[in-house]
């Protein structure tokens, strides 16, 4: 099956003194009918992606193609391709259902037709009662909704969404978060989305591509970038984690035994070919305390923050060096130990990921 | 507001020197409009109020074809440089940069730099060849040197309205696949109204105020309301330039009015 947009070697420099490469040859390949994210910290190119998609850049080299077809030559009035701007960009000399009514319009469809979808679309995103306003008179998450509906409207094949929530306060942006799921479900459009808040990547993905940098670090699944982070950056970037010091003691085809700075040793997965230091990654929540004697790392519980549903141990490590645990509380339960105490940190060396440079 | 740390008005003599350039400002104007409603002929001596001289310039044919003529000019001159103007506007705010970008919009604003008597002469010697060459002497020599000198007049506010300009608007209608034609007469147009209209109000008061230019380039008998006034005043002054004065401040007042409405309107 062809990709819905699939791009080679895409780079884009900004001419300047010096030059700003703000993408580095970057492969992206994403799915028909696929939400795909593209998360990162500011700077990290990950607009620029947008941008060259919806045509408003040209990229310095590298290829961009939709369905198979090459998009390098076609303007973006000539792209089956809309976008939801990260201000909404909503006309404001139209009305909210001129607006959504432009790009079918432009596309000179029958005035009976275009009246339909609009119609449609108003109730898709439930503004009906509001076709008439301008949408200088509607609130920030209405003008959110419009948004949408006018990107919709036209029924194209890849939508673009440049952190369509950002504007918005906590409990509508959580609200938006599964509505736009539930409307790329139903509408089989493939959605790529830009933020740089990594639990709404989480949320709402099929699979998230992880930036820095101009370069895309890794591509996977919510649960593959939280569970196994390629290297440091997405490990750090994507929820808390520990960063331990290994070294390999044997790697025998990615099957490796590791030693830890207590002299314990662990069995993990590794690259093949890896050697030497490595560090390794655990997240708070799959370690828990235990005796010193059962412990992978032994050191002394520094301090226990209540957190509501969760407590976070900072256990101080034989190397000075500080293990954050997160342990669920439960009514019944309580840690059974007090600051102070010397613990272990106990872990499965299944969680343990080893990370690359 | 918070206190400012420099505040001028707290500064000795502020006052004062406030009012005596107000007074400097606007002293003269109020004499002027004052003795348009002189009952008697002079500009100097108050004879008591009368409506006189504003009867006889209504009645007055010079003044009538001098005012005529100011305002066809205007006219005229206004549509043209105001075109020209949202032309060189969308020149040099929706291109790639490029080289002399910075050398074009100087040339543009040229005349705001030249001396007006340089250009007057530099007209006045222009035209005389064309009028040699062709014969042609009517009216549109002025319209042109008009629509020339108000090209900056229009072309400032309607490329600060362009700046200003939120361009994801435009990039979300090309998105909606509106051509480049479309975006223009269905986004950028209809949000740049308000600064074609302060721009050709702008150019049609600074046409309508011209003397100098218009003195070098006028042919015989194509007095405009100023080149006429000026005319008069050579030989006997009477209330009567003050009444056609007066009324001139009150259209100008009225553009202007009309001018900051509409950049308010605007936000």
């Amino acid at each position: 099956m062809t990709n819905a947009i699939s791009a080679r070697a895409l780079r884009k420099v900004y001419p300047g003194n010096p030059p700003v490469e703000a993408l580095g040859g970057v492969e992206i390949d994403i799915a028909d009918n696929e939400f795909f994210t593209l998360l990162g910290p500011s700077g990290c190119g990950k607009t620029t992606i947008l941008r060259l998609i919806a045509g408003f850049e040209h990229p310095t080299s590298g290829t961009l193609e939709m369905f198979g077809q090459s998009l390098l030559d076609l303007p973006p009035y000539k792209r089956q391709i809309n976008t939801v701007f990260q201000s909404y960009a909503l006309f404001p000399h139209m009305t909210v259902a001129e607006n959504i009514g432009f790009g079918l319009e432009m596309l000179g469809r029958p005035k009976t037709e275009i009246s339909q979808t609009v119609g449609e679309m108003m109730e898709l995103v439930q503004m009906s009662h509001l076709a008439d306003r301008q949408t200088g008179q509607i609130s920030g998450g209405q003008q959110q909704r419009v948004a949408l509906a006018r990107a919709l409207a036209p029924k194209p094949r890849v939508l673009l969404l440049d952190e369509p929530l950002s504007a918005l306060d906590f409990k509508l942006r959580k609200n938006m978060q599964l509505e736009l799921k539930r409307l790329q479900t139903e509408t089989g459009i493939t959605f790529i989305f830009v933020t740089h808040d990594q639990e709404e990547a989480l949320t709402m993905s099929d699979r998230i591509a992880v930036m820095s940098d101009g370069a895309i670090r890794q591509i996977g699944s919510p649960r593959e970038i939280y569970d196994h982070p390629a290297d440091r950056f997405v490990a750090d970037f994507i929820g808390d984690t520990n960063f331990l010091s290994a070294d390999v003691v044997e790697n025998r085809d990615g099957a490796a035994t590791l030693r830890l700075g207590s002299g314990r040793t662990i069995a993990a997965r590794a690259a093949q070919g890896v050697n030497g230091r490595v560090t390794i990654a655990v997240r708070p929540e799959h370690a828990r305390l235990g005796t010193p004697a059962e412990g992978l790392l032994a050191g002394v519980l520094s301090d226990a923050v209540y957190f509501g549903t969760d407590t976070h141990f900072h256990v101080t490590l034989e190397d000075g060096t500080t293990f954050v645990l997160r342990q669920q509380n439960s009514p019944d339960s309580t840690a059974g130990f007090a600051t102070g105490d010397p613990v272990g940190v106990c872990f499965p060396a299944e969680v343990a990921q080893v990370l690359r440079d | 507001m918070a206190e400012r740390v420099f505040d001028i008005r707290k500064q000795t003599g502020f006052t004062t020197i406030a009012f005596a350039c107000f007074a400097m400002l606007y002293m003269p104007i109020i004499l002027l409009v004052v003795y348009s409603f002189n009952a008697g002929t002079s500009i100097a001596i108050w004879e008591g109020f009368s409506w006189r001289w504003y009867a006889s310039a209504w009645e007055n044919e010079q003044v009538q074809e001098a005012t005529l003529r100011s305002l066809v000019v205007a006219l005229w001159a206004s549509g043209i440089s105001t075109t020209v103007a949202v032309l060189a506007a969308l020149a040099t705010t929706r291109t790639r940069r490029f080289r002399g970008q910075t050398a074009v919009f100087a040339l543009i604003n040229q005349p705001l730099m030249v001396p007006e008597i340089v250009t007057a002469v530099a007209l006045l010697i222009f035209f005389a060849m064309i009028k040699v060459a062709t014969g042609y002497t009517g009216l549109a020599y002025l319209i042109l040197a008009h629509s020339a000198f108000c090209i900056p007049f229009a072309y400032l506010p309607i490329r600060a309205r362009l700046q200003g300009m939120d361009l994801s608007l435009e990039q979300a209608a090309a998105d909606l696949y509106a051509t480049p034609f479309q975006v223009f007469r269905r986004v950028t147009l209809p949000q740049l109204w308000p600064g074609i209209l302060a721009g050709a109000m702008l150019a049609f008061v600074i046409s309508l105020d011209d003397v100098v230019i218009t003195e070098f380039v006028k042919s015989a008998g194509q007095d405009t309301l100023p080149t006429y006034m000026l005319g008069q005043l050579r030989r006997v002054v009477t209330p009567e330039i003050n009444a056609i004065s007066t009324a001139l401040l009150g259209i100008s007042i009225t553009m202007v009015i009309a001018y900051t409405l509409l950049s308010k309107f605007r936000k």
